[in-house]
């Protein structure tokens, strides 16, 4: 059984349109992967096929992880499995606090998995530990999840979700999007927090800044729904000075 | 009618040792279908009522004979033949009543703990909640009651609060809601069967939260229960209502009337939660729920609070209301309905301003799932009088999937020209992204609703008392299993 992701020549349409045209990539445990490209190269779409989102149909290739077919899950079973994805935009729930959430989401995974529900002093007790080692304040914990927070704390609590929940494989869907620089450094100390030989990490970004933060062992480039170069940590360099300009040809 | 006549003296016969109630077997005797003047005065004799008010549900009935049913409702149903309905069902009692609850017949109590009513553990939680229960038609054990009665407050079923305190019964049945008041309130004036009576003396704040669970249990049986509360100067209340209903075929006929008095700085909170059986997917053998409740804050400075969690019933229409007669009254209507599947409920509140510098608040949430229909219908009615009253109204509205039907009705009538009304309303859909969410999260979609919608009705579900909204978010959850596929 092989561990880790493992996406086989990966086709997906949306509508009739195909946006991956036979994505193949392997991330392996422990190790952070990012996904490079210009704006409608299929980034987020790869993303949301991996965690099961709706409204994607996979033409061809497939999605293992840790040997399991994933494309054949639910989300919620893919979640159990251990992927988990960090929203781009990340919605409001009104009148659910992010305490419930989390501990609702967290005891779902564990029952999933056969493991024994936390109680909840025991689940507060890990939450306010997590929740102090990103700085975030314990008044976070009881506001209604995601409402009235601002772009910045969305991230954080993104984040929060990810250490509570303690995936195999995090997907991190242009976290950086809409962040300053200090809102991006935070989620960053976040991401190398929860580096480990267990845990991969998926990082989508269109910018090479936050990989100045969350340095990769691999780069990316998606361009045109296909891998179109896959280098080391200079790669991200390189494209911050040429631009994805050179990757439109291959479009053709 | 021979038979009838017949039916009647063997009930005679085999109920002269009947007293509260108390039964050891679960066989039911069931009056024969049909409505008139006999029928009344059976149920009357039955329960030996003195002749007023035997005269006063005649009253009732003359006057139901001649009234229609109202069609304004945002409800359809199939017409229901009342005369094809039996009036009256109450457990056959063999032998005196039991002393204690092991007294009674295992298989009752049984039936109640499928219902999640552990009648035997209420009594170990000594003191916490006191359980006036309802099976069918009669009270068939009242716990409690005697710390209760230290305290002064009378806490018993109606029937027994007739033959004990008939001159409180007279001054108040029908003071909130008169018999000629509507069709079903009417009808249930006419042949009300039991209910609950409470009695909250001057000054006395009642030492535990009073708990009636309601139960329909005979096929084809209508339910006719008769609640009063009255709460004297400075008391205060805390009554909860709870209502399941075994499945059944034929649809059911529920027409209760709950009437409460409160005093000057009186404060009666009244909470509910009405989880009746609906009928299968297609609403094929659901309840008909069609219950007056309000109360009237008749002092200074008295408040009623309802809550109610509405999730059962095939139809529900049902508009619990305050009269804000005293002046600084305070009435408050928190709602949460329900409907899936083929469910539809008009309900909302009426809050009438009557006395100086009264306050009303009223906050609505509707959440409709399946192909239901989802109606809040609320009056606010300021009368000429009320200098100062002020309204607060929120009705918010959440829609699963796209075949359901969410309406707002709301009714304001100023003839005060400084009075202040306020209204928001909204409609929102559970969004895929939301669902997507919770699911990426690790939640079934069913969880997943239930989550999104008890944080929508956050609000009103931290009003009901601790162990109702530990039972009611459960119930949000239950009641919607199936809406998204």
């Amino acid at each position: 059984m092989s561990k880790g992701l493992i996406v086989t020549d990966l086709r997906v349409s949306v509508e009739g349109k195909e946006i991956l045209k036979g994505v193949s990539l392997v991330v392996e445990p422990g190790k952070v992967h990012a996904i490079m490209g210009p704006n409608g190269s299929g980034k987020s779409t790869l993303a949301h096929v991996i965690s099961g989102r709706p409204g994607y149909t996979v033409t061809g290739g497939s999605v293992m992880f840790d040997g399991v077919d994933v494309l054949e899950l639910e989300p919620e079973d893919r979640a159990a499995l251990g992927i988990f994805l960090a929203f781009q935009y990340p919605v409001e729930i009104p009148g659910v606090t992010n305490t419930t959430f989390l501990k609702t989401a967290l005891n779902a995974q564990r029952k999933a998995r056969g493991e024994k529900e936390l109680d909840p002093m025991g689940f507060l007790k890990v939450l306010r530990e997590k929740a102090k080692a990103l700085h975030l304040p314990d008044d976070m914990l009881k506001r209604p999840l995601n409402v009235g927070f601002s772009g910045g704390e969305k991230k954080r609590n993104e984040m929060l979700q990810m250490a509570v929940l303690t995936p195999k494989l995090a997907i991190l869907d242009e976290t950086d999007s809409g962040l300053d620089i200090d809102a991006l450094r935070i989620v960053a100390e976040g991401v190398n927090a929860q580096r480990s030989p267990e845990r991969s990490f998926l990082v989508i970004t269109h910018y090479q800044r936050l990989l100045d933060y969350i340095v990769p062992d691999v780069v990316h480039v998606l361009a045109y729904g296909r891998i179109a170069e896959t280098g080391g940590p200079d790669l991200a360099r390189q494209l911050e000075k040429t631009g994805y300009a050179d990757y439109t040809g291959s479009a053709a | 009618m021979t038979s009838t006549t017949e039916t009647v003296d063997t009930v005679h016969d085999l109920t002269g040792t009947y007293k509260y109630g108390f039964v050891t077997d679960i066989e039911m005797d069931v009056l024969p279908v049909g409505l008139s003047e006999e029928t009344v005065r059976f149920i009357s004799a039955r329960k030996k009522e003195p002749d007023w008010l035997l005269d006063w549900r005649l009253k009732a009935l003359a006057l139901w004979k001649n009234m229609e049913e109202p069609t304004w409702g945002k409800v359809s149903y199939p017409a229901i033949d009342y005369q094809g309905l039996s009036y009256y069902a109450a457990p056959k009692s063999k032998t005196d009543g039991p002393k204690s609850l092991d007294e009674v017949d295992p298989d009752l109590l049984d039936a109640y703990e499928k219902l999640g009513i552990p009648l035997k553990e209420q009594e170990i939680l000594a003191g916490v909640v006191a359980v006036d229960a309802v099976f069918d038609s009669v009270s068939v054990a009242t716990t409690y009651k005697a710390k209760l009665e230290e305290k002064g407050v009378i806490f018993c079923s109606f029937s027994e609060a007739v033959q004990r305190v008939p001159e409180l019964i007279k001054t108040y049945l029908g003071s909130v809601v008169p018999q000629g008041d509507n069709y079903f309130a009417c009808l249930n004036s006419a042949v009300f069967s039991d209910g609950s009576f409470v009695y909250v003396p001057k000054g006395v704040r009642c030492p535990m939260e009073l708990s009636t669970y309601f139960r329909i249990n005979a096929q084809n049986t209508g339910q006719f229960e008769r609640t009063l509360i009255i709460v004297e100067e400075g008391g205060y209340v805390s009554y909860l209502e709870g209502c399941t209903a075994p499945q059944r075929d034929e649809n059911q006929l529920h027409a209760a009337v709950v009437e409460l008095i409160a005093l000057g700085d009186a404060e009666i909170k009244y909470s509910t939660v009405q989880n009746w059986y609906p009928g299968d997917a297609e609403g094929k053998g659901g309840i008909y729920n069609f219950v007056t409740k309000r109360g009237v804050c008749r002092g200074k400075r008295s408040k009623i609070s309802w809550t109610q969690v509405e999730t059962g019933s095939a139809v529900t229409w049902k508009y619990p209301s305050c009269i804000l007669q005293g002046d600084d009254s305070v009435g408050e209507f928190y709602s949460v309905a329900i409907t899936n599947n083929a469910q539809q409920a008009d309900t909302g509140t009426k809050m009438i301003h009557i006395g100086k510098n009264t306050r009303s608040t009223i906050v609505s949430k509707g959440i409709a799932a399946g192909r239901s229909d989802n109606t809040y219908r609320g009056l606010v009615r300021v009368l000429p009088g009320a200098e100062g009253a002020r309204n607060y109204s929120q009705c918010d509205s959440l829609l699963i999937g796209d075949r359901c039907g969410a309406h707002t009705v709301p009714y304001i009538e100023s003839r005060m020209p400084i009075a202040t009304i306020e209204h928001e309303a909204t409609t929102a859909r559970i969004s895929d992204d939301q669902l997507f969410l919770c699911r990426q999260r690790g939640l079934k979609p069913e969880e997943a609703v239930a989550l999104i919608v008890n944080g929508f009705c956050k609000e009103v579900l931290q009003n009901l008392p601790m162990e109702f909204a530990v039972e009611a978010q459960k119930l949000v959850g239950i009641s919607l299993e199936g809406s998204v596929g």
